[in-house]
């Protein structure tokens, strides 16, 4: 009876998680997508990007035995990839979940991943797959509107704590791009016209806010949203290339060491119990299944 | 890459123009269109203008920003007869029974000459020069290409690029230089011309011929919102794409396939122009006019069914493909198939070649389209068309054999659907639909108890 109550109370605390409802309101922006607007992603891409990616995961698990068992990120990141990425054909998504899963065991700088995972794999993609491409426009704006509102309000209602960087790279993009409005002398709708990018959304509230990948502390976060948006004025708005933002924190992740070192802070780790974040210095062994996973390697 | 047209001072007879097609004029479908021919590949772009300007040609003036100062090489007067050519071959179509080129009418009302009064007074070029620098225009470049007179201006300021366009015999509408304030300091040129009416009798033509520009620039836009300015509702705007590998789309719009494919009345046969041109404005309204609609992606190397041959290798050269050369005469380039990576076999008549025409159709307003377009290439190489099936039924009687029975049931049923179909892609009356389409009464499907214990 105790192991029972001591487990329903687990299981109820685990919606405290904030990636439980990354998970939903980034599957809710899928399923509006695909119905509601031609995202051009066919089902059986969706499949494959999720087999080809929990797959991976599981296999990454047999090399990395630290890490609590959870398929949630990978989620995450295979949600991500369906939202963004466009392919006209089908082994482009799979191989693209597998490199996406994969960069977070193969790039890695002390203890932490470099990249984040849907951003690897994007890039990925977009440089190496035939046939692929991402779509800026395929919002539209009653999506990106309705998405606003659901981000905003997962920010108030989730406590997320590595919300600071999500709201600085807004404040420094956006603010870049209506000072270039006003100096162009060009009308406010265009601004708010650039809000409509349901890309903008993702990107602030689910990639440049990983926080296995961002910064530890709150300064080195400051510093990366800065330095990640000046990135992706430069590359949309001078270079007028595309995709800025999902190469400017492509091209800005090494720098995430840079700013640790000057900034040292304990390192974020997920927990499913409270929705905050505990320290690798002081791991929840609960959830450390190492010993399981080193005695089948042993074995 | 950039062009923008800018209506300039168009009369009263002009602005009606201007608007959009509101229905049959005796029998006269006039559609406002502009058509613009998009070639674009490593940051070099050609673009081609068409115009189907009405009015008196020394009524006509055209302003175009451009990233670069335009040398008088970089101009060319082209051939209307392409433009005909690339409409006819993307064209919306119907298959089965079609009609040689059904939207041909639809797609040709098209304007975006205006008015320039060219009462240009007499001066010298040292004069004008010396006129435009005190108001902070500079003329980089002034030359005259087939039946235009074209000049390259940079500008410092809109209120003197303005002054100096007014003095200079263009008229200019209000609110005009709020519309180049942003293209000014952007840093980008513009590109006006007007017609040399010597040159233009000399031709010998009644019309006047497309305008090409080539240049080099990163920016992959079309600047749509200097025709904004005198435009009292929405306009309509072609794009035909010419890229090497694959679909272009807008990235900051939604880019939407129309609908495609679907079984239609026979009835619409005879007035295809009339359904696509209601079929069009119901999707533009369902996507309250803020979305750019693709009507056709195809390797230019074939079509399936055709509605008009693909362009040859010469005429892709003149509308500026200029990397069709590139490729070794003759021999066939490897094609990757959609979702695969296999060559295509050689279709009947020509090979796949390295130019994919994107055509993008779309009805723009100043407030539904804040901002000029911009564009990328995708790497998608999926064949689209829009494309609409009239399914005939046999011609015989219920009574020929059992089966035929069972076959007109069925047949009535499709009609039926197909009415629906019809009605819900226009937005037309389905009971006028049912009534056009001939369905009466008697054909509706009958109950499904008539029959069981016999008639």
């Amino acid at each position: 009876m105790d192991v029972f109550s001591s487990k329903l109370k687990l299981w109820t605390s685990s919606f405290a998680d904030p990636r439980l409802f990354q998970i939903f309101s980034l599957g809710i922006l899928l399923a509006a997508g695909a119905y509601f607007r031609d995202f051009s992603i066919r089902p059986e891409q969706v499949v494959l990007t999720f087999a080809a990616g929990l797959l991976t995961q599981a296999a990454c698990w047999r090399l990395t035995p630290s890490k609590p068992r959870t398929l949630r990120s990978a989620i995450i990141t295979c949600l991500s990839l369906t939202l963004l990425l466009r392919a006209d054909n089908l082994i482009a998504h799979p191989i693209a979940a597998a490199a996406a899963i994969s960069s977070k065991s193969l790039f890695r700088f002390r203890r932490k991943n470099l990249f984040n995972p849907a951003t690897f794999g994007l890039i990925f993609a977009i440089i190496l797959l035939p046939g692929t491409w991402v779509s800026p426009g395929q919002w539209g704006q009653d999506v990106a509107v309705a998405g606003w509102v659901v981000m905003l309000g997962m920010l108030v209602t989730n406590r997320a704590r590595r919300g600071d960087i999500s709201w600085t790279f807004l404040a420094f993009y956006l603010g870049a791009l209506a000072v270039r409005l006003e100096y162009l002398g060009q009308r406010w709708a265009v601004w708010t016209h650039q809000l409509e990018s349901g890309a903008l959304l993702l990107f602030a509230f689910f990639m440049i806010s990983d926080p296995m990948t961002g910064p530890n502390d709150r300064r080195g976060r400051i510093a990366h949203a800065a330095l990640v948006a000046a990135i992706a004025y430069a590359w949309q708005v001078r270079l007028y290339r595309t995709n800025g933002l999902i190469w400017a924190l492509f091209i800005a992740a090494p720098c995430v060491p840079l700013w640790d070192a000057i900034w040292p802070a304990d390192k974020f780790e997920w927990t499913q119990n409270g929705g905050g974040h505990v320290f690798s210095a002081n791991p929840d062994s609960r959830f450390d299944d190492s010993s399981g996973a080193d005695s089948r390697r042993a074995a | 890459m950039t062009l923008a047209v800018l209506i300039l001072g168009a009369p009263r007879d002009a602005r009606a123009f201007c608007g959009f097609y509101v229905g049959k004029a005796d029998g006269a479908l006039v559609n406002h269109a502009s058509q613009v021919v998009i070639a674009h590949h490593d940051d070099k772009t050609v673009i081609s203008l068409m115009n189907d300007y009405q009015g008196e040609p020394s009524e006509f003036a055209l302003v175009v920003p451009v990233p670069v100062v335009l040398q008088k090489g970089q101009v060319h007067v082209g051939d209307r007869e392409l433009f005909q050519k690339i409409d006819a071959y993307s064209s919306p179509r119907l298959v089965e029974y079609f009609d040689s080129n059904p939207c041909q009418m639809l797609m040709m009302g098209r304007a975006f000459g205006a008015a320039a009064g060219a009462i240009a007074m007499p001066e010298t070029a040292a004069m004008r020069s010396e006129a435009a620098k005190a108001l902070g225009v500079t003329i980089e470049a002034e030359y005259t290409v087939g039946e235009y007179d074209i000049v390259i201006l940079s500008a410092k300021e809109s209120s003197g690029l303005q002054t100096w366009l007014q003095q200079s015999g263009y008229k200019i509408p209000l609110g005009a230089d709020r519309a180049l304030e942003p293209y000014i300091r952007s840093d980008m040129k513009f590109f006006v011309a007007k017609v040399n009416i010597a040159e233009h009798n000399r031709t010998g033509l009644t019309y006047l011929r497309p305008l090409q520009f080539a240049f080099e620039s990163p920016k992959f836009m079309l600047p749509i919102r200097l025709g904004m300015i005198n435009s009292q509702g929405p306009q309509d705007l072609v794009i035909y794409m010419l890229t090497e590998n694959g679909r272009v789309e807008t990235t900051n719009y939604r880019t939407v396939k129309l609908p495609t494919g679907m079984d239609i009345p026979e009835y619409v046969r005879g007035e295809f122009g009339d359904f696509y041109k209601a079929m069009f404005d119901e999707q533009v309204k369902r996507n309250d006019m803020r979305a750019v609609f693709t009507e056709y992606v195809w390797n230019m190397g074939w079509c399936d069914p055709c509605a008009g041959p693909p362009l040859s290798r010469d005429e892709l050269r003149s509308l500026g493909v200029f990397w069709v050369d590139d490729q070794p005469g003759g021999a066939v380039p490897m094609y990757r198939r959609p979702g695969g990576f296999m060559p295509y076999p050689q279709p009947m008549g020509g090979g796949p070649t390295p130019v994919t025409l994107t055509r993008l159709h779309v009805r723009y307003s100043a407030d539904t389209f804040p901002e000029d377009l911009t564009f990328q290439e995708t790497q998608d190489q999926e064949n689209f068309q829009a494309r609409y099936v009239l399914q005939h039924g046999w011609n015989g009687s219920p009574t020929a054999c059992e089966a035929a029975k069972n076959y007109f049931d069925e047949l009535n049923k499709r009609k039926a659907h197909e009415a629906e179909t019809l009605a819900d892609l226009t937005g037309w009356n389905l009971e006028d639909v049912i009534k056009k389409a001939g369905l009466t009464p008697e054909s509706q499907p009958k109950p499904w108890w008539q029959g069981i214990w016999g008639s």
